[in-house]
């Protein structure tokens, strides 16, 4: 396979020029005269590879999106897709890209959807034979068939937006761009929409898929590697294991105890444990221990049954890419306004 | 795919919006028909009332159906770009393979279409209620200049399109202020010839409107006009060529500003 990377960016920055005011009050001295949506972003996606973006609103995932299927210049540094620079050879990309935004309002409504989707497959050349063809297996897929005729200023919303889904995938793009694909929609719809992904992925090991998501789960599940990107800069990129390794310094147990049961509170001498903690209730104790070495598990669990102790459950905590996102971004992408410095326990607090 | 069946493509797919909302919209039944009748009605009497020659209600008749034309250059053709962009469609089309000419030129086949649909009632209810003679020196004259006026205020119509993409409502606003003048130049409802000084009337040859209309009314109803009719065909041959190369400049040229500076989407972040 080629070794060209799908998409290559260097150093990309993209700054806005902020609105000043013509008429009325003039800006503050101290107002900023532009915005930085991205500031030096160096990527590499492979190509077959489902790239994720995770990042808060305004951490520069669409601006970078935008860049890449050609609708933005970058202020500086180079992008490229598939070998082809994204300002110089932007003719050149577009036949073999698309791109699908989430809650993206796309569209003629006076148009029936599958008219849509055949007016826009035909920007692309699609032979109208083929487009009905993929048109009827994409709204299959996003279970829009019944739709089909409908005007789409007759949709609800996420009608329209699984409509935008399958106008990304009826051109059959090399290298595909999706922006929050599944904002908004419900479960089983957001879940037949990932396993499309991935199902579509699998079809063509040439495909690349560069996702952008505010919903962890579903990075995790989908993406190969994926970049944590905050204030237009990437913070980390790697495998969503090698991620979650990286902000994991010992390995956590979770044991449930039975009411009554001793031996728990002198488990933080025992040589293979750096930390226990223990909260007793009504229903019984709940311990979490961090060890320097995974199997002193068996240590624990032999100095709690001497102890007397009846083990209701026992599980190893694996961190979560949302743990990731905390330790590198300081909060959540729930709580963004969250002061910085949560961190979930046992997770390694390091400074960036 | 060759470039030029893109282009047809992109054009045809663009063209079949505008043509289904002829057929799935009524509304502009009566906004976009009854409304010019009666604004022909108003001059036609006044002209009645004068007892002005017959043929001026003929020139009214003709300026109203040509108005439409021009009203779907501005605002249709104008604002195209500036809501697609409102509406998210832009970015898809500057993102696929299709040339941007191809899209406007799209446009402006639906355009054409629809409003030829509207100027036709629009012409054939004036002719019917004012009683209007035709008597064309020649038909396939009358529809060469017919083409090349469309051609022309097309042309420039792509030029609006761009400008509207790139200034926005400054460019509304602008249009805004420079239609009752255009009106006023075009001579929609009198003869420019008999009432301008030639070098006024001849200035304002150089809006296709203006030139189109003059032409046809001289074959129609054989007015004297601003300058020999074929003078004004091939006045009307230049302005295509000159509106529609320009707009290919103005396009690409507008459309890399717009990506410079992030006109192209809405969304900035």
């Amino acid at each position: 396979m080629d070794d060209t990377p799908a998409i290559r960016t260097e150093n990309l920055t993209r700054t806005y020029r902020l609105p000043r005011r013509r008429w009325g009050k003039a800006p503050g001295p101290d107002a900023p005269a532009e915005f930085t949506a991205l500031a030096g972003v160096t990527l590499d996606v492979r190509p077959g590879e489902l790239f994720g973006l995770l990042g808060p609103n305004g951490a520069g995932k669409t601006t970078l999106i935008k860049i890449l299927t050609t609708l933005l210049a970058p202020t500086s540094g180079t992008a490229r897709v598939s070998g082809l620079d994204v300002v110089s050879q932007a003719r050149r990309i577009r036949p073999f890209i698309n791109m699908v935004s989430g809650g993206e309002s796309s569209g003629y409504g006076i148009l029936t959807v599958r008219e849509n989707l055949w007016l826009f497959a035909r920007m692309y050349g699609v032979p109208t034979a083929l487009a009905h063809d993929r048109i009827d297996r994409m709204l299959g897929v996003v279970g829009l068939t019944e739709k089909a005729g409908s005007r789409v200023s007759h949709l609800s919303t996420g009608q329209r937006q699984k409509m935008n889904f399958c106008r990304g995938f009826i051109t059959d793009p090399t290298v595909l761009f999706l922006d929050e694909p599944t904002l908004g929609l419900d479960v089983t719809s957001a879940r037949a929409i990932r396993v499309f992904v991935r199902q579509w992925m699998a079809e063509d090991p040439a495909r690349t898929l560069l996702l952008t998501t505010h919903y962890m789960a579903e990075a995790d599940e989908l993406c190969d590697r994926l970049a944590i990107i905050d204030r237009g800069k990437v913070l980390a990129c790697d495998t969503p294991g090698s991620l979650k390794k990286k902000v994991q310094e010992f390995p956590i147990f979770e044991l449930s105890l039975a009411p009554g049961s001793g031996g728990w509170a002198e488990l933080g001498k025992l040589a293979g444990v750096h930390t226990s903690t223990a909260v007793e209730g009504p229903e019984g104790v709940a311990v979490k221990v961090a060890l320097r070495e995974e199997p002193a598990i068996g240590a624990v669990v032999q100095a709690l049954a001497s102890g007397g102790a009846h083990i209701l459950s026992l599980k190893k905590v694996e961190p979560t890419l949302e743990d990731v996102f905390i330790e590198l971004v300081g909060h959540g992408l729930a709580d963004a306004t969250e002061s910085p410095g949560t961190v979930v326990p046992g997770l390694r607090t390091t400074s960036q | 795919m060759s470039a030029i069946h893109l282009f047809v493509a992109a054009a045809l797919a663009r063209s079949y919006a505008r043509v289904a909302w002829l057929f799935r919209s009524r509304v502009w039944m009566v906004q976009e028909t009854v409304l010019p009748v009666l604004a022909v009605s108003a001059f036609a009497y006044s002209y009645k009332a004068m007892a002005a020659p017959p043929e001026y209600t003929g020139l009214v008749v003709l300026g109203a159906t040509m108005t439409t034309f021009w009203l779907n250059v501005l605002w249709g053709m104008g604002a195209a770009l500036y809501w697609e962009r409102d509406s998210g469609n832009l970015e898809l089309f500057v993102m696929s393979p299709a040339p941007m000419m191809g899209v406007l030129t799209g446009m402006a086949l639906g355009g054409m279409t629809t409003t030829t649909v509207r100027a036709t009632v629009i012409a054939v209810a004036g002719v019917l209620l004012f009683d209007v003679a035709i008597q064309p020196t020649s038909w396939p004259l009358l529809g060469l200049i017919f083409l090349l006026t469309l051609s022309a205020l097309y042309g420039l119509g792509m030029m609006f399109a761009s400008v509207f993409l790139r200034w926005g409502r400054e460019a509304w606003h602008l249009v805004n202020l420079l239609q009752e003048p255009i009106y006023l130049l075009t001579g929609t409802n009198f003869p420019v010839a008999a009432i301008f000084p030639t070098a006024v009337a001849a200035a304002a040859t150089l809006i296709p409107l203006t030139a189109g209309m003059d032409a046809m009314r001289q074959v129609l109803f054989r007015t004297p006009g601003i300058f020999d009719v074929w003078v004004e065909v091939a006045l009307l041959a230049v302005l295509s060529v000159v509106f529609l190369v320009t707009a290919r400049w103005l396009l690409a040229r507008l459309e890399r500003r717009a990506r410079e500076e992030g006109k192209l989407t809405v969304r900035w972040q």
